[in-house]
C-alpha cells in the first residue's frame, strides 16, 4: 500500500541512484580485540593408519608432517601409507563386508550411524578447533558449518539404512561391496561424512584417503568409530598424498570408487579405470556464475556474492567465482561490493571474528598468486582491500577483478581461492549464454525479485545446484553434484543413495 | 516381358533428411539367397560430427516440448512401425531371422515404444522430489535431459536393440546420434523412413550406418556427446571409457559378450531413462 513514508523513501533512493550511500568503513582502522577460540583439540603427536578397527603403523615406517597453515607450525605426524597398507585396508574392508556389514540388517546399521552422529555432536567443539588448526578455515565456519553439517549427514543417512526399498521405486537395491574414496582438503571432515554416510547406510564398506594436508579430523573420526563400536574394517583410513590416492583408486578390490577433487585429477582417475567394470562418482571442479539482475535486492545480493566467493577462502568447488551483473546496476553493485570487502577481517583462523582464514597450503597459495598475476596481465582491473596480513602463514587478500573478458584465465579456470571475476550482461539470454559458456556445471546463483525469472534461469542453467537469492547452502537432504566436466553422481538426498547401490 | 522393379537406394536419416555418406562410400548387403540387395552408406567421422550438429540444433526444441507431446510422438512412432510391420519384418529377415522371430521383434519394438511413450509424463514424478532442508528454503530436485546421447547398437536384434537404446533417451528430451548394427543395417534404414513420418522433429534421432572401428573413437571423444549408451566388446568399452574421460562423459556400456534378452520386459526400465538424465536441485527462499 503506498504511504507517505514509502514515497519519501523512493524519492531518497532516486537521488542516490548510481551512487552508494555513505558508509562507515571499519576495516583495519578499527582494531578488534582478539577473540581466540581456546578449546583443546586433543591432538596426538602422531597419527597412525586406521585399518581393521585399529590404529596401525605404516608398514614402511614413514610419516609426514601436518602443519597449521595459519602459522606454518607442525601439528602432528601422519602415517604415510604404502601399497601394502592399502592392500591391508582393502582386505579388512572386504572381510568386514563379507562377514558383518553386508549381512547386518539395515536397522542395526542405522544405529551405528546414529551413534556416530551423536558422538560427533558431543565432541563438536574439539573437532571444530582441530579442523581449523589443520586446514586454516575460520573457526566460525568449522564451528557453525563443517562439524554440525557432518553430524547431520550421518544422522540423515542413518535413517535410510532400513528404508532402502524406497530409494528406487519398483526395484530392490543392494550394496555394491567395497568402495574406495578419495576426498579433498577444503572440507576435510564434512567430505568424510558426505562420502561415508551414504556408503555405509547402503551396506558398503570403505577405504578412504583424506587429503595429505588435512588428515587429522578423519583420524579423529576414527576414534569416534571405535567409541561407537563400529565393526572393524567397515571404514579404513589410509593417509598420504597422490600416490596413495592412486593406489586406492586403482586397486582391484573396490566395486566402486568415489572421488571429490579437481577435474584434472578426475579425468586421470577415469582413464585409469577405463576398461574395468567399476562404478564411479566424480565430484569435480566448478566455475559457477552468480547472476545478479537489476531488480535484485542489492544489499542481500552483495552479502550473497561475498558468501559465494569468500566462504572458506574460496576453497569451494561450487564457489560463485564468476559474478555476472546486469549492466544497469553493475556500478552500484561493484561500489557496494568494494565497501563490503573492506570490512572483511582476514587473519588468524582461530579468532572468532575472522572472516577469511588461511589458505590451505603454500602450494595452493602459489597457484592463486599465479592466476591472479595472469588476471592482471590479461587486463582485468584488480581490487584488494588494504588489510594487514599476519607475518607467518599462508594468506591472500580477498580479490576482485572487474572488466574481465569471458576468455580471461580468471574467468575460465578454477582458482579455488578468494578471487572473484566480474562480468556484465544486458539481457536474460546473454546471462544464460555467458553462465553456461564453461566446461564446468556444478552450481549457479540467481538474484532477482521475479519468481518466474528464477524458475526460467534455474531451468536454463546447466548446473547441478541452483541457488536463488542465496548461495552456498547445503543440506544432507539436498542432492549435490555437477553437470558436464564438474562430474557425475549426486551426494545427499535420495538421489545420492542411488550411486552407492545396485538394482537387483 | 516382365516389368523390372524399382530398387530402393538406402539412405541414412540425419537431421530430418535422407542422406548418403559425405564420403560417397557404400558397402553391399545381400538378400535371402545371398544375392546383391543394396548398397548401404558407410558413414564417416565427418558424418558423425554432422549428425551431432543436427542433434544439437534439434535438442533445445525437443527438450521444451511438453511431456504430453513427447508421449504422443513416441506413440505415433509406434503407430508408424505397426502400420509397416510386414515390411520391417522382411528387413529383419534379411539377416536370417525366421518369419516368426522377425514378427516378434517388430511387435516387441512397437510395444517398447508404447512403454516409453507412457513414461514421458511420469518419470519426473517418480525420480524428482522436494527435499526437507533444515532451513527456510523450498528445495526441489528435478531431472533434465543430458543433451546429445551417442548410441552404439549391437549387431543382433537390429531393430529392437536399437530402439531399446534410443527410446529411453528421447523419452526425456535428449537427442540421439545412433550407429546401427553393422551386420544388419537395413532395418535402421527403414526405421529412418518411419521416424520421418512420426512427427518426431528432424534431428532428434539421427541414424548412421557403417563400421564401429571407424567411428568409435569419435563417439568416445566428441565433447558434444554428453553420454554414450552402447553395447560393445571389451576393447571398445576401454576405448570409449578412455575417450570419455577427456570431457567427463557419462558412459553406460553394456557388454556385447553377455547374453541380452531384448524381448524381455527387463530390457525396458525407468533406470534406462534415468541413465541419460541429470538431477538439478534448486534452492528458493521461503518468506514474504
Amino acid at each position: 500500500m503506498p504511504t507517505l513514508t514509502a514515497s519519501k523513501k523512493s524519492n531518497r533512493s532516486a537521488v542516490r541512484a548510481g551512487r552508494p550511500a555513505p558508509e562507515l568503513i571499519l576495516g583495519d582502522l578499527w582494531e578488534f580485540d582478539p577473540a581466540p577460540e581456546s578449546a583443546d583439540p586433543k591432538l596426538k603427536a602422531r597419527y597412525e593408519l586406521f585399518i581393521d578397527g585399529k590404529f596401525v603403523a605404516p608398514k614402511g615406517g614413514r610419516y609426514f608432517d601436518s602443519i597449521n597453515p595459519a602459522n606454518e607450525q607442525k601439528l602432528a605426524e601422519i602415517a604415510l601409507a604404502g601399497p601394502a597398507d592399502v592392500d591391508a585396508a582393502y582386505a579388512a574392508a572386504q572381510r568386514a563386508y563379507d562377514g558383518v556389514w553386508g549381512k547386518l540388517p539395515g536397522r542395526e546399521r542405522a544405529k551405528y550411524l546414529y551413534r556416530i552422529a551423536r558422538l560427533l555432536q558431543d565432541r563438536a567443539r574439539e573437532f571444530a578447533v582441530a579442523e581449523t588448526l589443520d586446514g586454516g578455515k575460520p573457526i566460525k565456519e568449522s564451528r557453525d558449518f563443517d562439524v554440525p553439517m557432518a553430524a547431520a549427514h550421518f544422522f540423515y543417512h542413518a535413517g535410510w539404512a532400513d528404508k532402502l526399498d524406497y530409494v528406487a521405486p519398483g526395484r530392490k537395491v543392494a550394496p555394491l561391496g567395497v568402495v574406495g574414496q578419495v576426498i579433498p582438503w577444503n572440507f576435510p571432515l564434512l567430505m568424510c561424512a558426505w562420502k561415508l554416510a551414504p556408503a555405509l547406510a547402503m551396506g558398503n564398506t570403505v577405504v578412504l584417503k583424506p587429503a595429505e594436508t588435512t588428515s587429522i579430523t578423519a583420524l579423529k573420526l576414527a576414534e569416534i568409530f571405535q567409541d561407537a563400536g563400529l565393526p572393524p574394517g567397515v571404514v579404513n583410513f589410509v593417509t598420504g598424498a597422490g600416490e596413495v590416492g592412486a593406489a586406492v583408486m586403482n586397486h582391484p578390490t573396490p566395486a566402486k570408487i568415489a572421488f571429490t577433487g579437481s577435474t584434472e585429477v578426475g579425468k586421470i582417475i577415469m582413464r585409469g579405470l577405463a576398461g574395468t567394470d567399476k562404478k564411479m562418482t566424480m565430484e569435480l571442479g566448478g566455475k559457477a556464475a552468480n547472476i545478479v539482475f537489476d531488480d535484485a535486492p542489492i544489499d542481500q545480493a552483495v552479502e550473497g556474492i561475498v558468501n559465494g566467493i569468500f566462504f572458506n577462502q574460496g576453497h569451494v568447488c561450487c564457489a560463485g567465482s564468476r559474478l555476472l551483473v546486469q549492466e544497469s546496476v553493475a556500478a552500484k553493485v561493484l561500489a557496494k561490493l568494494k565497501n563490503r570487502i573492506r570490512t572483511l577481517r582476514v587473519g588468524d583462523p582461530m579468532d572468532k571474528n575472522t572472516d577469511i582464514g588461511a589458505i590451505n597450503s603454500r602450494e595452493q597459495l602459489d597457484k592463486i598468486t599465479r592466476l591472479v598475476a595472469a588476471g592482471v596481465k590479461e587486463g582485468g582491473e584488480m581490487f584488494q582491500p588494504a588489510c594487514k596480513l599476519p607475518a607467518k602463514g599462508f594468506y591472500f587478500r580477498p580479490t576482485i577483478f572487474s572488466g574481465v573478458s569471458m576468455s580471461s584465465r580468471v574467468a575460465r579456470e578454477e582458482i579455488f581461492g578468494p578471487v572473484l571475476s566480474i562480468l556484465t550482461f544486458r539481457t536474460v539470454d546473454e546471462a544464460i549464454e555467458k553462465a553456461n559458456n564453461t566446461a564446468y556445471g556444478l552450481s549457479a546463483g540467481v538474484w532477482t525479485d521475479k519468481g518466474s525469472r528464477i524458475l526460467k534461469m534455474s531451468t536454463e542453467l546447466k548446473a547441478g545446484v541452483v541457488w536463488a537469492n542465496t548461495y552456498n547452502k547445503f543440506d544432507p537432504t539436498s542432492p549435490f553434484g555437477g553437470y558436464k566436466e564438474s562430474g557425475f553422481g549426486r551426494e545427499g538426498g535420495r538421489q545420492g543413495l542411488l550411486d552407492y547401490c545396485k538394482l537387483v | 516381358m516382365a516389368r523390372l522393379p524399382i530398387t530402393k537406394t538406402p539412405k541414412v536419416y540425419v537431421g530430418g533428411a535422407f542422406i548418403r555418406s559425405e564420403s560417397a562410400r557404400v558397402f553391399p548387403i545381400t538378400g535371402f539367397a545371398g544375392e546383391f540387395f543394396a548398397n548401404i552408406p558407410q558413414c564417416t567421422r565427418k558424418d558423425l560430427r554432422n549428425a551431432v550438429e543436427a542433434a544439437a540444433k534439434a535438442g533445445p526444441g525437443w527438450a521444451k516440448r511438453t511431456a504430453y507431446n513427447r508421449g504422443q510422438i513416441l506413440y505415433r512412432l509406434g503407430e508408424m512401425i505397426e502400420a509397416r510391420a510386414g515390411e520391417m519384418a522382411d528387413a529383419i529377415m534379411l539377416g536370417g531371422a525366421t518369419p516368426a522371430a522377425a514378427a516378434r521383434e517388430v511387435a516387441a519394438t512397437v510395444d517398447r515404444l508404447i512403454y516409453y511413450a507412457g513414461w514421458t509424463d511420469k518419470y519426473e514424478q517418480v525420480l524428482g522430489n522436494v527435499n526437507p532442508v533444515a532451513a527456510p528454503y523450498f528445495n526441489f530436485t528435478v531431472t533434465e535431459p543430458m543433451g546429445i546421447i551417442g548410441v552404439i547398437a549391437p549387431d543382433e536384434a537390429p531393430l529392437l536393440a536399437l530402439i531399446s537404446l534410443i527410446a529411453p533417451a528421447i523419452t526425456s528430451g535428449n537427442t540421439v546420434v545412433a550407429l546401427a548394427s553393422s551386420t544388419q543395417p537395413y532395418p535402421a534404414i527403414l526405421l529412418g523412413e518411419m521416424l520421418a513420418t512420426s512427427d518426431l522433429p528432424g534431428g532428434v534421432v539421427n541414424l548412421l550406418t557403417g563400421f564401429r572401428k571407424e567411428l568409435i573413437s569419435t563417439f568416445a571423444t566428441h565433447t558434444h556427446l554428453r553420454a554414450i549408451s552402447a553395447v560393445v566388446n571389451a576393447e571398445e568399452r576401454k576405448a570409449l571409457a578412455l575417450g570419455a574421460a577427456d570431457s567427463v562423459k557419462r558412459t553406460h556400456l553394456r557388454k556385447a559378450e553377455d547374453k541380452h534378452d531384448w524381448l524381455a520386459d527387463s530390457a525396458q526400465s525407468l533406470e534406462a531413462i534415468r541413465e541419460t538424465l541429470e538431477f538439478k536441485t534448486t534452492w528458493h527462499p521461503v518468506g514474504a
